[in-house]
């Protein structure tokens, strides 16, 4: 097995084999293989936002699933998504150039008190990798925090995440205070965390509960484009 | 260290030990408000964590955790209260030793350290020597007040384990470790029951005790007690209350004081030999699951079909031991062995 391990040169596959190949590598957590499929990829005149699209989010969306169906674990997820991080900073200026579609746009942080941010970094990248703009709020985020970045982002969507017992009863005082400010309906609320469940996010008040990265990029997906679908048929 | 301490005593001496159940939901129903490190009460309102640990000792258990989860740097930079860990964790203790001492029994006092809330090298920027050097700082402090062990517990790496474990060592304490299975029967970090069975027999502390704490639902904690079978080492279980539903602001368990008892007597007779509840776990609780493994005889070591049949279903269908599990995708050339 070692011995084929170095005869893989990615420049000389075809672009089928390629994207197969880099399905692979990302699986696998290679950054560097990953950076060189994307120049490869974009030498041969493919357009950044297929790139994106098509080798990347396809070879993530297996990483997910195998995330959902308890396969790969939080180590795996992180190198894989380490390593597409490395293409989407090849990528992310020239989408930004070309006018790629974006899928919409997602405000994300662990509440107030609680520290983890596993979860939320997961997501955030597989969201980033689904083709969504994400604002990363970090840890410990207040109400303010919350509600000042909804203001200045304007984002569809706004995730909170919480790991403990302790704070997650801290992201039904966020829903109540938009509610209150009456900008609640404004946005798509998405929870996540250990301790939660769908029950508990629809208690407080959320749109849904993620259970983990992969279905929060299926849920928000599916939230945009109902409100697509709303919006054309008003 | 054989024998010279108190756990190890009470191991020798018995063959079940109630340990406490949770104390994020108890100090919850005190007043504390989401968002607000617990930790701090062990200096603002020593009463009700005096309260939190009598509570359980009333209610029949041999051994309580402190309210020092938390207590970390990493986790008390939060609140700016980093350079207040010894502190807070001494008292965390002291209250402690007075409530044990003031009971008539033996009840063990276990200085209780979560875990940082970082993710370790090589993925994410915490290094062992930090770990290790963050534990330590903790341990000193519960040591001080008088802890009879240290706890490290809801842990999900294992390299933070190992860094608990010198921790341990260094502050020369007896130690024990528990880590929560939340994610398919394993770790969030993909370690399986087995797989940390194996680990505590190589720790630099070895542990006097090892086992599993929240997690999923009783069921799922108690399917991760028989993966540790084969161990030499005393088994802690320590599972949630059934699930969280949320009423009227405040969070509560679905577990019911009756479901627990049969949880207690099922983890007996699955290994186990400290027994407790974690996450909506109520003296309530405790007391039922006290009196039934007091009254209760124990039986044989159940088969999976029967804890489901008592507890509830499982939160996936394989835990990763039984080689039944899906298969990782194929791929052409691995880094990662």
């Amino acid at each position: 097995m070692s011995d084929e391990e170095d005869d893989i040169i990615l420049s000389e596959l075809d672009d089928e084999e390629l994207v197969a190949q880099m399905f692979d590598d990302l699986y696998d957590g290679l950054k560097e293989e990953i950076e060189e499929g994307v120049n490869i990829l974009l030498e041969r005149k493919w357009e950044p936002y297929d790139v994106l699209t098509k080798a990347l989010v396809g070879g993530m969306t297996i990483v997910g699933n195998d995330f959902r169906d308890g396969i790969l674990f939080v180590p795996e997820v992180l190198l894989a998504a380490n390593a597409m991080k490395g293409g989407m900073a090849i990528l992310k200026p020239l989408l930004i150039e070309t006018g790629a579609p974006r899928v919409g746009k997602m405000v994300i942080g662990t509440v107030k008190g609680d520290i983890h941010d596993i979860g939320k970094n997961l997501v955030g990248m597989m969201m980033e990798g689904a083709g969504f703009e994400v604002i990363d709020l970090g840890i410990n985020n207040s109400v303010e925090a919350y509600l000042d970045a909804l203001a200045a982002e304007t984002p569809d969507i706004l995730g909170m995440s919480a790991l403990l017992t302790t704070t997650m009863p801290y992201m039904k005082v966020v829903i109540d205070t938009m509610v209150e400010k009456g900008i609640r309906d404004d946005y798509t609320v998405l929870v996540g965390g250990a301790p939660l469940n769908e029950e508990f996010g629809k208690a407080i008040g959320a749109d849904a509960y993620c259970r983990d990265a992969a279905v929060a990029v299926e849920t928000a997906k599916e939230f945009m484009s109902r409100k697509h679908n709303q919006m054309a048929a008003g | 260290m054989t024998n010279s301490d108190a756990l190890s005593r009470l191991l020798a001496e018995r063959d079940w030990i109630l340990a406490d159940g949770a104390t994020g939901t108890q100090l919850f129903n005190m007043g504390l408000s989401a968002g607000e490190p617990p930790e701090l009460w062990n200096v603002d309102h020593p009463d009700r964590i005096r309260r939190l640990y009598s509570d359980a000792v009333e209610a029949g258990s041999d051994l309580f955790l402190t309210n020092s989860f938390g207590g970390n740097a990493s986790r008390l930079k939060l609140h700016d209260a980093q350079d207040r860990v010894f502190e807070l964790n001494r008292l965390a203790a002291e209250i402690g030793r007075e409530v044990a001492d003031a009971s008539g029994r033996t009840v063990i006092v276990a200085g209780s350290m979560g875990p940082t809330g970082d993710i370790m090298a090589p993925m994410g920027t915490l290094t062992h020597e930090s770990a290790v050097e963050m534990f330590h700082e903790q341990a000193e402090g519960l040591k001080a007040g008088g802890a009879d062990v240290l706890w490290s517990e809801t842990i999900s790496a294992p390299e933070e384990l190992k860094a608990a474990s010198e921790a341990a060592k260094l502050a020369d304490m007896p130690w024990c470790g528990t880590m929560s299975f939340d994610t398919a029967g394993r770790t969030m970090m993909g370690l399986t029951s087995a797989g940390l069975a194996a680990l505590a027999g190589r720790l630099a502390q070895k542990p006097l005790a090892f086992g599993a704490n929240c997690g999923v639902g009783s069921s799922d904690l108690l399917r991760t007690v028989l993966g540790f079978e084969g161990t030499n080492i005393p088994v802690i279980a320590k599972g949630n209350a059934g699930i969280p539903k949320y009423h009227d602001g405040h969070i509560h368990y679905d577990g019911t004081p009756e479901l627990m008892a049969d949880y207690a007597c099922l983890a007996r007779d699955s290994g186990a030999t400290i027994i407790g509840g974690c996450c909506g776990t109520t003296p309530d609780h405790l007391r039922s699951m006290r009196a039934a493994l007091e009254t209760r005889p124990r039986g044989d070591r159940p088969t999976l079909e029967q804890i489901t049949e008592k507890l509830g279903g499982f939160s996936s269908e394989s835990d990763g031991t039984d080689g039944a599990g899906p298969a990782p995708r194929i791929t052409r050339r691995r880094a990662r062995t």
